[in-house]
């Protein structure tokens, strides 16, 4: 079975609210376009589509075909859709190309949030006899998970506004980010609470935005790039969808799925963590010690793309290893409630 | 845009048993294969898959594991005043139920304090049927203002409950792309206005974000006619909800003259059984003082009596 290797990615700005369709269209166009000329490749070279998206972000149903025009879906092409984060869309890609059905792939996910009210619409991912009923916001969902950890004593309010105040600086460099900032942690622990104990700095903002990654098997990249980043791991896992049965404070599928795909060792992590606290669990669950660079782009706090932020990071994480900054990286991915679903890729350059 | 839909889904023998209990104003969780009990019940083992079978009543007390303030609650929570929401633990349980808890203020909140269930004052068979949590040390405390309570599925007198509904409403804001809002503009002052594609020519009305065969965004406006021919139709002769025309009547795919693309309207005007494939047709516009930027300003189309397209014009269109 062929190695694969990330190409290509490309991603559009983060932000509030574009002014463009829920279908992702306007947004995806451009950069279809870059990931093209990222890579020498054409429409006609791609072997396989396949994206991620949700119609309960979009407000429509089967939104993602209405993205297929962005693409110049006829004379047909080999597509197929997740309605999760487009990084399972990247696993699906992932496969076809192991098994030797295609030799390239091109994944793409977008969300537009501000379509409509994003925290109460992801309430629908939750139990639906007994818990989505409710409509608990992911905000709060969120919030019972950080209590757990700051009454555990595993986190204090302070190291929370660390990883907060860490991000923004680093978002400074990274042209796609929402916003970025230098605001201290003392001052951010003086802001006022959102959701008790989440301060504004603690949640990822509502983003629109997309992400397009292109793979292909590793002779073929050899060809299209100087330095693809060869995916030697990757491996996701679910945790219980019964909230209240699982301990908040660990992600025992991200410790399952960083462990498959050989998490040690890495120099830089993106970790998709909506969340402060959830990159402290994350941290924890890969065994990243302090000597990994944690999301150098300022991570999903600085603008968090439904279904295109944890292809994303699988992006970023790539980037480096294209652009000769590093030799081995790891991505992770999270879909659902309070991290129940993980995702981790471990990339590396191959001489 | 509201979107709204009421989910309607059979409860099973482990769901039913739970919502048949909060009707009788009793809480059953279900003991799992390591002896832990789960409230709400889990069907299966969430460790071994097993199927879990053994029932066990639990009490209507139960100490806070995790908690977090609503300052501004949403719609559908279940309390309309800034509340808590908490992780609770019953006593008799091993896991933790998601439930809202009726406190003036965060300060009133804090983890292992004691809350009570406030049964709702009717019970259906639903998670609602609990109202909210309550500290036990306020039991005689004023109601909380609720939510409107859930409707309940219709069943034969005395039957167990087997269906719980829960009414799903969004609210979304949709931007039109800007070569849709050329076209919609266009309809205001009744026009069709369609975009041509910078790459293959073809013509699309409505336009579209990007040209399908191509993938760029379509740029050249072209105005075209109202005058159009029947492609494919339908002939609708089942009743169904929110219906605005008796049956029968026709739906049918219209590719105006000019245009690469068909669009779906309704025909009138003939016998739902004299159209076809092929028929010419003529928009029958709304007085003017009606129109707005929809494609409702044409109230229908209806056949001009002018001869049959012939099928090898538009075979290519279906
Ligand atoms: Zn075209």
């Amino acid at each position: 079975m062929p190695d694969v290797a990330v190409i290509g990615f490309a991603q559009a700005p983060n932000v509030r609210e574009t002014p463009g369709t829920t279908n992702g269209v306007e947004m995806l166009v451009p950069l279809l376009a870059e990931a093209y000329q990222q890579t020498g490749l054409s429409k006609r070279d791609i072997g396989f589509w396949c994206s991620g998206s949700s119609d309960y972000v979009a407000g429509r149903a089967f939104s993602f075909i209405a993205a297929v025009d962005a693409l110049g879906a006829f004379p047909p092409i080999h597509e197929s859709h997740v309605e999760m984060d487009a990084a399972w869309a990247f696993y699906e890609a992932w496969l076809k190309i192991r098994m030797g059905e295609v030799d390239t792939a091109l994944v793409y996910g977008f969300g537009k949030s501000s379509a409509g009210q994003l925290r109460r619409v992801l309430a629908l991912q939750l139990d639906p006899y007994f818990t989505a009923p409710l409509w608990p916001d992911s905000i709060s969902i969120a919030a019972l998970q950080a209590r757990c950890g700051l009454d555990a004593g595993l986190w204090s309010e302070k190291d929370l506004a660390e990883v907060a105040a860490r991000s923004r600086a680093d978002a400074a460099g990274n042209p796609f980010a929402q916003f970025s900032g230098s605001a201290g942690v003392a001052e951010l622990l003086d802001t006022p609470m959102v959701a008790d104990p989440l301060r504004r700095h603690d949640i990822a903002p509502v983003t629109d935005g997309a992400a397009v990654v292109v793979l292909a098997a590793e002779d073929r990249a050899r060809d299209l790039v100087e330095r693809p980043a060869v995916i030697t791991g990757i491996e996701h896992r679910v945790d219980s969808p019964e909230l209240g049965g699982r301990d908040l404070t660990r992600s025992p599928s991200t410790a399952a799925a960083g462990r498959a795909a050989g998490a040690e060792g890495v120099e830089v992590a993106e970790l998709h963590a909506p969340f402060t606290h959830q990159e402290l669990i994350l941290r924890r669950e890969l065994g990243l010690g302090a000597g990994v660079r944690i999301n150098p782009s300022g991570g999903v706090l600085t603008g968090n793309p439904m279904f295109a932020a944890g292809l994303a990071r699988i992006g970023e994480a790539a980037k480096r290893i294209l652009a000769g900054t590093a030799r081995r990286t790891l991505a992770h991915a999270t879909s659902g409630p309070a991290l129940q679903q993980n995702l981790v890729a471990v990339l590396e350059r191959r001489d | 845009m509201n979107i709204g839909f009421d989910y309607t889904r059979s409860v099973g023998p482990v769901l039913g048993r739970f919502v048949n209990g909060l009707a009788a104003r009793r809480i059953e969780g279900v003991r799992g294969s390591d002896g832990r009990v789960h409230v709400p019940p889990v069907e299966y083992d969430p460790h071994t898959a097993e199927a879990l079978t053994e029932f066990v009543e639990v009490g209507d007390e139960g100490t806070v594991q995790s908690w977090t303030w609503m300052a501004e609650p949403l719609d559908g929570q279940p309390l309309t005043r800034a509340f808590a929401w908490a992780l609770i633990r019953l006593d008799g349980a091993d896991t933790a139920m998601l439930h809202a808890v009726d406190v003036p203020g965060p300060e009133r909140m804090r983890t292992g304090m004691r809350v009570k269930v406030r049964w709702a004052d009717e019970t259906v068979g639903h998670i609602r049927d609990i109202a909210y949590f309550r500290p036990v040390e306020t039991e005689d405390a004023d109601d909380g203002p609720t939510s409107p309570p859930p409707p309940v599925a219709e069943r034969e007198e005395g039957a167990p409950v087997g269906v719980v509904i829960t009414p799903v409403h969004l609210k979304y804001r949709h931007s039109a792309s800007p070569e849709e809002s050329r076209y919609l503009r266009g309809l205001a002052q009744g026009k069709l206005l369609g975009q041509r594609c910078p790459v293959c020519h073809k013509v699309y009305l409505p336009p579209r974000g990007a040209c399908p065969t191509d993938g760029v965004p379509t740029t050249d406006e072209v105005e075209l006619p109202d005058t159009g021919i029947i492609t494919t139709f339908c002939v609708v002769n089942v009743p169904f909800l929110g219906q605005r025309i008796k049956p029968p009547y026709v739906t049918a795919y219209i590719l105006i003259d000019g245009a690469d693309i068909a669009f779906l309207h309704l025909i009138l005007g003939c016998d739902a059984a004299d159209v076809r494939m092929g028929m010419r047709v003529r928009a029958s516009w709304r007085p003017r003082e009606e129109w707005t930027t929809s494609l409702e300003n044409i109230a229908h189309f209806e056949p001009t009596g002018k001869p049959d397209a012939p099928y090898e014009s538009f075979a290519h269109h279906l």
